[in-house]
């Protein structure tokens, strides 16, 4: 059993390792160093090292594995030989060259994974690439992290990447880090020269809203102030980077803010008899409870949770953040994946069309204005336009630039988002977790970023001065129950399309009459819609703008449509279930299910048919203009 | 080493949590996966790793695999693991695919016959395999319930998403993967150029002709694996326990390839005690694999052609 390098205190004897070739923490707790016993042992904590390229990193992380006694028996002596036979000077960094690519290049290409313990408990090492190349590898690694270590050269100060990754780590929300200034035998191991360079760093990292825990002065290569104190700083009397990661905090899920869970999927299995309908997902914060009031977003929809789910265990009687849950409603209301989850009771989230965000960019091609995007948050997914860039940070220099129309790879940049539909979602400085999105640009996620907040929708033209529209070939479903009036608006909507756009076709019960019969069975009607929406998408592919108006209840059959059609805009006509009464000279309406996200949702209760007309025109006028 | 040094397990509650979270985490992996890909399947190996997936996709889905599983069947797999396959199927109602590359079969393109090496062999009955099985080119056979055998499937469809049970800790070049791996039409991975993966968003979108692999288990050890097949009771082949010849199985693969480790663990707790005691501690999981050990860059350059 391999012996330990005999530093930190710890007492050179033998050691068990456990599967990933890491002493048990209790041995070494025993063998007497400070603190520590086996039932203290916290969970693994993520760290992540990161700074400019070359300024040490991989030293740092092959000399923490030796000190703490973290490496498999032989490993050391095996890379040893290695570089005695191929004639290379040994150097620690080279133990974490777990691939032949990494070797070849001599630069850590990803976010390789590296376990080692202490006494306090175990650490998962999220290497991360200091080269500017390999940005996206960093933020991978440091988005998974609970804390960093932010790694610079003595001799060459704050570099380019120092920066950036100070700056990304702030963006990315990791808020428990150190500095380590490694190489200080370089610049002689003085005080003086490592005060003054304390002194810049700490401001820069202040500007950025960064406070390191320490600051701490480092020679990698011989392991000063790592496991052990420097003899040759004895100067320095803060903590070593050892003690300053044990003093870090695991951080707990955020239980105690407001209940937030984006839903992943509703659940219906048949097989088996199997009649739960199950709302699923990840809860990002909060707690959810049995009989608790919830309520779903964008769509507003509320209920009360009937039962906590679960397989091979008791149904919980609560759950929290960091679980994966499932739940049923106490009434079948209609929700589906990209909804966001809260209790009645609680802080409510924001939703909005129109958003301030701050935005890091790792695509090759630069995020423009003008150009649409897919955005992603939490389980939500629609198309967005960058409206304006407000200004552009150098992450490298962070200086402010006003006047651009794209965002370069690793700039990062505050810009205004306008959105097809209405997502749900939480400021940054309220809930972390609900703010931050990601953005895809021809199938790669190539940026992420944090919603600031949300703005007012951009006044396009005042309502109803638009008299007429030139139409553009897509299909305009109008959807919604039995009198909400429907056919009025198809037929408003074609008498004032502009000549001068695409040829109007509308679908509605008067112009398709016998040719596709309309009965009251579900299942009929369902049928009649697709092949209604086969037709209109046939119609499309011809060049005209297809205006539906028929009853479309099944949900999943207008989402069908929706997939047929090259551009589909779903109009959601509802109104108060006594208007609807009134109409259509019932008390009950045939079952409906609304869309979760429609283009465009009307209350024909409170609108004039000339009002909700205007509405629909100025909405096409500006998608028109957009594409 | 004598079991009177043997310190006790940790604290009960804390390894309670760390089994939570990471079985938490998968089971968001299986329910983005299942909600991102029309087309999904879940690699099924038979081995520990793989049926520890399974079962968290009974837990993802409340008791449901909504997803076929597909099993490459070398020919050349431990009789029991196929026996073991076929019952699981049948008691838990699986919808079970399995392919095979059936020419390099018949023509005897194998190590085994003595016509190939064994890197040849495995990129013959496994890479090829599975990459033609995923892609539709190949027969696929699927487990009929009401005949209780197995026919060919009629759905020749590619797989657009497929799940993996690789863990992080398997061997190097898995350290470098993400949750969700975009691979190329030629099942290729690159590298050096991956998507970034943060804030639990994933790489869900892929271009035509593309498929992406989804890791679960990423996070999870070896040794996590046997406490979680431990605590929730998962029925595993009985060739990972002595049978009172000294040795059992540590990884399972087709025969001719894969040796016993000398073993007296003849359950999963034994199994759990061994590995805490740190007799297995230098010894790499897969080192009774052979295959490995002709490959200089372990299983990166097997792994790159889309090898598990």
């Amino acid at each position: 059993m391999s012996a330990l390098t005999g530093s930190a205190g710890i007492a050179v004897r033998p050691l068990r390792l456990d599967e990933e070739g890491l002493p048990f923490p209790e041995d070494i707790a025993s063998s007497g160093t400070a603190g520590g016993n086996a039932a203290e042992v916290e969970a693994r904590m993520g760290i992540v090292i990161v700074g400019h390229v070359d300024h040490g990193k991989s030293t740092i992380i092959g000399r923490l594995l030796a000190d703490t006694g973290s490496l498999p028996e032989g490993k050391l002596e095996q890379i040893k030989d290695l570089c005695a036979r191929t004639a290379k000077p040994f150097e620690y960094a080279f133990l974490l060259d777990a691939l032949k690519d990494e070797r070849a290049q001599g630069i850590t290409i990803d976010a390789a994974r590296v376990f080692f313990r202490t006494p306090k408990r175990r650490y998962l090492i999220l290497d991360a690439p200091g080269h500017v190349e390999f940005l996206k590898n960093m933020v991978t690694g440091a988005a998974r992290a609970e804390a960093a270590l932010l790694v610079l050269d003595a001799g060459e100060g704050i570099q380019e990447n120092t920066r950036r990754h100070a700056y990304l780590l702030s963006m990315l929300g990791v808020r428990q880090i150190a500095v380590v200034v490694n190489k200080m035998d370089l610049v002689g191991s003085r005080q003086e020269d490592f005060d003054a360079f304390a002194r810049d760093l700490g401001g820069f990292l202040g500007s950025i809203g960064l406070e390191p825990a320490a600051i701490i002065p480092v020679i990698g290569r011989e392991g000063d102030n790592l496991a052990t104190r420097s003899a040759t700083m004895s100067w320095y009397t803060g903590p070593t980077v050892l003690e300053v990661l044990d003093a870090f905090r695991s951080q707990g899920e955020a239980v105690d803010g407001p209940f937030r869970m984006p839903v992943q999927a509703v659940f219906k299995f048949t097989n088996d008899g199997d009649d739960r309908r199950i709302v699923a997902g990840t809860i990002d914060s909060g707690r959810l409870r049995v009989g608790d009031e919830v309520v779903f977003h964008p769509s507003g929809k509320r209920t009360r949770v009937k039962s906590l789910e679960a397989f091979n265990r008791v149904a919980p009687s609560v759950v929290g953040a960091g679980e994966s849950a499932g739940f049923t409603l106490a009434q079948q209301i209609y929700v589906q994946r990209g909804e966001l989850a809260t209790l009645a009771h609680e802080p409510q989230p924001v939703t909005a069309t129109r958003i301030r965000t701050s935005i890091f960019w790792l695509g090759t091609r630069p995020l423009e204005v003008g150009r649409n995007y897919t955005l992603k948050l939490g389980t939500a997914r629609v198309s967005v336009h960058l409206e304006h860039i407000e200004r552009v940070l150098d992450a490298s220099t962070l200086d402010a630039v006003t006047d651009r129309t794209a965002v370069l790879r690793n700039e990062v940049a505050e810009c205004v988002l306008k959105l097809r539909q209405p997502i749900a979602f939480d400021r940054a400085t309220d809930i972390a977790a609900t703010s931050r999105f990601v953005l895809v640009d021809n199938f790669n996620i190539s940026g992420g970023g944090v919603v600031r907040e949300a703005l007012a929708t951009a006044p396009t033209r005042a309502a109803g001065s638009a008299t007429r529209v030139a139409l553009r070939a897509g299909v305009l479903w109008l959807t919604g129950p039995k009198g909400a009036g429907k056919s009025a608006l198809a037929r408003w909507i074609a008498a004032h399309a502009d000549a001068s756009g695409a040829k109007v076709e509308l679908l509605d019960d008067d112009t398709l009459g016998e040719l596709f019969p309309a009965s009251g069975a579900r299942g009929d009607v369902a049928l009649r819609v697709r092949r209604i929406a086969w037709l209109a998408s046939r119609l499309e592919a011809h060049g005209a703008a297809v205006v539906v108006a028929v009853d479309s209840p099944d949900d999943d059959v207008r989402r069908a449509a929706r997939d047929q059609a090259a551009n589909f805009v779903e109009i959601h006509l509802h109104a108060s279930p006594d208007v609807l009464a009134q109409r259509i000279g019932a008390a009950e309406s045939p079952p409906y299910e609304a869309p979760v996200q429609p283009e465009l949702a009307l209350d024909t209760g409170r609108l004039t048919l000339e009002e909700s007309g205007a509405q629909v025109l100025a909405w096409l006028d500006e998608w028109s203009s957009q594409s | 080493m004598s079991t009177t040094t043997l310190a006790a397990p940790p604290s009960r509650a804390s390894r309670i949590d760390h089994l939570d979270a990471l079985e938490h985490r998968s089971v968001h992996l299986l329910r983005e996966a299942y909600a991102s890909f029309p087309q999904l399947a879940m690699l099924w190996s038979i081995g520990k790793d793989s049926t520890v997936l399974l079962w968290l996709a009974r837990k993802a889905f409340f008791g449901h695999v909504p997803m076929p599983l597909v099993h490459i069947d070398t020919s050349y797999k431990i009789p029991e693991m196929i026996q073991y396959r076929d019952r699981l199927a049948a008691e838990w109602r699986l919808t079970v695919i399995y392919g095979q590359n059936e020419e390099a079969l018949a023509a005897k393109q194998t190590f085994p016959d003595g016509n190939v090496d064994r890197l040849t062999c495995c990129g013959n009955l496994k890479t090829e395999a599975l990459r033609r099985t995923l892609s539709g080119e190949g027969k696929r056979y699927r487990f009929d319930h009401k005949l209780g055998k197995y026919v060919v499937d009629t759905n020749r469809e590619p797989y657009t998403g497929v799940i993996v049970g690789a863990r992080a800790d398997e061997e190097g070049s898995r350290s470098k993967e993400r949750y969700f791996s975009p691979r190329s039409g030629e099942n290729n991975w690159n590298i050096a150029d991956q998507p970034p993966e943060f804030w639990n968003q994933y790489a869900t979108e892929f271009a035509p002709g593309t498929h992406v692999r989804i890791h679960p288990l990423l996070d999870w050890t070896e040794l996590d694996i046997w406490e979680y097949i431990e605590r929730e009771r998962i029925p595993t082949v009985a060739l990972y326990y002595d049978q009172g010849k000294g040795e059992r199985y540590r990884s399972l693969g087709c025969w001719p390839c894969t040796k016993a480790v000398t073993s007296d663990a003849k359950n999963v707790q034994e199994i759990i005690v061994e590995l805490k005691s740190g007799r297995f501690a230098n010894i790499a999981e897969r080192s009774g694999r052979a295959q490995d050990k002709d490959d200089g860059g372990g299983l990166e350059s097997l792994r790159r052609d889309g090898y598990m």
